[in-house]
C-alpha cells in the first residue's frame, strides 16, 4: 500500500480522529496556555503561580504520595501476580476476577470504598474499637488517599505481571535451577529481571495515576492539597487561571513524560491510564 | 501434586490479604445498600429495596445520561476510531508512528487537565458548552485512544497485508476489502475496544466533572453528590446501582481479553 492511492486512503481514514484531537485537544491546549498568560500579570502569571509556596508544596507532596503508592503497588500487586500466573489451585480464578475486578471503578468509587474501610464508619474504625482501642479514621487525609490510589492500581499491576509471568521461559529458571541456584536466586536474577518491562510499564501508570486523578481527592475530602485538587479549587474558587493553566501544564508534562520513560525503557506500549 | 513450600503459604496469604482489601469493601457496599438501617447492622434492621428504589427515582435521569453517552461515545470511536486504526496500520513510516503517538497523548494527560482546557476554550459556545454533546465530546477524546490502540494491536498481528493483497488480485475495491476483508479479521479487537469505551464512559469522572452542568449531570457525577450529601446506605445503594451496570462489562472484558493476549490470531491456529 506505498501507492498515492494507498497513502490517500490511509490519510482520510485517519482524517476524522485528527479532528477530533484537533477540536478537543490541541485547539483547548492553545487556548488554555493563551488563557494562562492572560491574567492581571500576563505571562509572567505564570512564574509567579509556579513559584508560589503553597503550589511547590502541593507538588511536592503530590510527588511523594505517587512514588509511595508506585512502590507499595508493584510489591502489593506484584507478588500476587506472579504467584497466580505461576501456581495452580481451587480458587485460583476467583482470587483473579476479584484482583482485577476494580480495573475500572472510577475515582469516587474508589473513595468510597477507603470510606467503607477506613471511614467515621468504617471497618477498620470498628475492628480498633471492638479491640479495645481507639476508632481509627484516617480516610480523609493524605493516608487515605495513599489507600485509595493503591486500591485503584493492584489491579493493573496483576494484570501486567500475569502476563508478563506466562510470557518468561522456564527453560532458564531450570537451567538456574541445576546450576545450584536458591529459589531466592533464581528470583533476583531470573525471574525479576524477566518482569522488569512489566513492573517499569505498570509502575508508571500507577505513577501517572496517582499524579493525575482527582475522583478520589474529591470524595474524600476538598482539604487534601494534591496536585489535581488545588488545580480545581484554584480554578473554580480563585479563579486563578494562570496557576489552573500553569499546574494543569505542568501536571500533564510529568505524567506523560512518566509514560513516555516506561515506553521508552521497555520498548512496548504501556497500557494507557484508567 | 508437590508438596507445597513456605513460600508458597506465604504468597497465598499476601495473594488474600490483598484480594480482601479489594473485595471486602465491594461486599460492604453491596451489602451497605440493601441495609435497611446500617448503624443497627443488617441482622438487626433487616434488607430492604427501598433506598435502591430511592436512588433510581433520584438519579434516573443521571444513570440515563451516561447509557446515552456511553452509546454515543461507542458509535463515535467506532466510527472514527476503527478507519483511524487501518489508516495508521496501513500508512508506512514515521509519520504514522507520530500520528499514533499524537492521538494516544489525551490519555496521558489527567483528565482535570484535559476537561479544563476544554472549558476554558469552548466557554463562548453556550449552547454547546451547555449541552450533553459537551460531555460526549470530552469522552470521545479520551476513549478514542483505546479504540484505535485494541483494533491497531489486532491489526498488527494478523497478516492484514497479505490478506487484502489476495482480495485485491481478486479484484476487490477498496470498499469490498475494508468490510469483507479487513472488519472481520479485526472482530476481536473491536470487541475489545468497544467494552473498554463503554466501560470507561459509563464511570469516567474525571473529566466529565468540569465539563458537566446542573441539567447534565452523569452517573458518577450524581455519584459524587450522593456520597457527599446522602447517608451511607443511599451512597452505597447507587454503587450497587454503578457495579450492576460495570461489572457484567468488565467481566465480558476480561473473558475475551485475555487468552487473545498471548494467541493473537486464534483463527489462523491449525
Amino acid at each position: 500500500m506505498g501507492t498515492p492511492r494507498g497513502r490517500m486512503i490511509a490519510g482520510l481514514m485517519i482524517l476524522p480522529a485528527a479532528l477530533v484531537f484537533l477540536a478537543f485537544f490541541v485547539l483547548p491546549l492553545v487556548r488554555l496556555v493563551v488563557a494562562g498568560g492572560d491574567g492581571p500579570d500576563g505571562w509572567a502569571g505564570y512564574g509567579v503561580a509556579l513559584a508560589d509556596t503553597r503550589h511547590l508544596t502541593s507538588l511536592a507532596e503530590t510527588l511523594v504520595l505517587s512514588i509511595a503508592v508506585t512502590l507499595a503497588t508493584l510489591v502489593l500487586g506484584g507478588i500476587p501476580g506472579l504467584f497466580l500466573a505461576r501456581n495452580r489451585f481451587p480458587g485460583r480464578a476467583l482470587l483473579v476476577s476479584i484482583l482485577t475486578l476494580p480495573l475500572a471503578f472510577p475515582g469516587v468509587v474508589v473513595g468510597f470504598m477507603v470510606i467503607l474501610l477506613a471511614g467515621r464508619q468504617g471497618l477498620i474504625g470498628q475492628v480498633s474499637q471492638l479491640m479495645g482501642g481507639d476508632r481509627i479514621v484516617f480516610a480523609y487525609s493524605m493516608a487515605g488517599l495513599f489507600l485509595g490510589y493503591v486500591y485503584f492500581s493492584i489491579p493493573r499491576v496483576v494484570l501486567t505481571v500475569m502476563a508478563s509471568a506466562e510470557k518468561l521461559d522456564p527453560l532458564l529458571e531450570e537451567a538456574a535451577r541445576s546450576l545450584g541456584a536458591s529459589p531466592w536466586r533464581v528470583f533476583l536474577d531470573v525471574i525479576l529481571p524477566g518482569l522488569k518491562p512489566a513492573l517499569i510499564a505498570s509502575g508508571a501508570v500507577s505513577f501517572a495515576t496517582s499524579m493525575g486523578a482527582f475522583g478520589t481527592a474529591f470524595t474524600l475530602a476538598t482539604r487534601i492539597d494534591v496536585l489535581p485538587m488545588v488545580i480545581y479549587t484554584e480554578f473554580t474558587l480563585g479563579v486563578n487561571l494562570a496557576a489552573a493553566a500553569g499546574l494543569s501544564l505542568l501536571l500533564g508534562a510529568v505524567t506523560w513524560a512518566a509514560l513516555a520513560l516506561a515506553r521508552q525503557a521497555t520498548g512496548a506500549g504501556v497500557a494507557a491510564a484508567g | 501434586m508437590q508438596k507445597r513450600s513456605l513460600g508458597f503459604w506465604l504468597q497465598l496469604a499476601l495473594t488474600l490479604a490483598v484480594s480482601a482489601f479489594l473485595g471486602v469493601p465491594i461486599l460492604q457496599s453491596m451489602l451497605a445498600g440493601v441495609t435497611r438501617n446500617i448503624f443497627q447492622g443488617v441482622l438487626k434492621s433487616g434488607l430492604t429495596l427501598d433506598w435502591v428504589g430511592q436512588v433510581l427515582t433520584l438519579y434516573w435521569p443521571a444513570i440515563l445520561l451516561s447509557i446515552e453517552i456511553a452509546i454515543g461515545c461507542l458509535i463515535v470511536t467506532l466510527l472514527v476510531g476503527v478507519p483511524a486504526a487501518y489508516g495508521l496500520a496501513r500508512a508506512p513510516g514515521r509519520l504514522a508512528r507520530l500520528a499514533e503517538e499524537a492521538l494516544v497523548l489525551p490519555v496521558a494527560v489527567p483528565g482535570l487537565a484535559l476537561a479544563l482546557a476544554m472549558v476554558i476554550a469552548y466557554n463562548p459556545w453556550g449552547g454547546f458548552r451547555q449541552s450533553a454533546w459537551f460531555i460526549l465530546a470530552g469522552h470521545v477524546l479520551f476513549t478514542l485512544p483505546f479504540m484505535v490502540r485494541a483494533v491497531l494491536a489486532v491489526m498488527a498481528s494478523s497478516d492484514l497485508a497479505t490478506l487484502e493483497e489476495g482480495a485485491a488480485s481478486l479484484g476487490a475495491g477498496f470498499f469490498r476489502r475494508f468490510f469483507d476483508v479487513v472488519l472481520p479479521n479485526c472482530r476481536s479487537g473491536i470487541l475489545a475496544g468497544a467494552l473498554t469505551v463503554v466501560t470507561l464512559s459509563i464511570g469516567e469522572f474525571n473529566l466529565t466533572w468540569l465539563l458537566h452542568t446542573p441539567l447534565t449531570k452523569t452517573l458518577p457525577v450524581g455519584l459524587a453528590d450522593a456520597y457527599a450529601s446522602l447517608r451511607l446506605e443511599i451512597g452505597s445503594a447507587y454503587t450497587l446501582v454503578f457495579f450492576v451496570l460495570i461489572v457484567p462489562l468488565l467481566v465480558a472484558l476480561q473473558l475475551m481479553g485475555r487468552p487473545r493476549r498471548m494467541k493473537p490470531v486464534p483463527e489462523d491456529q491449525p
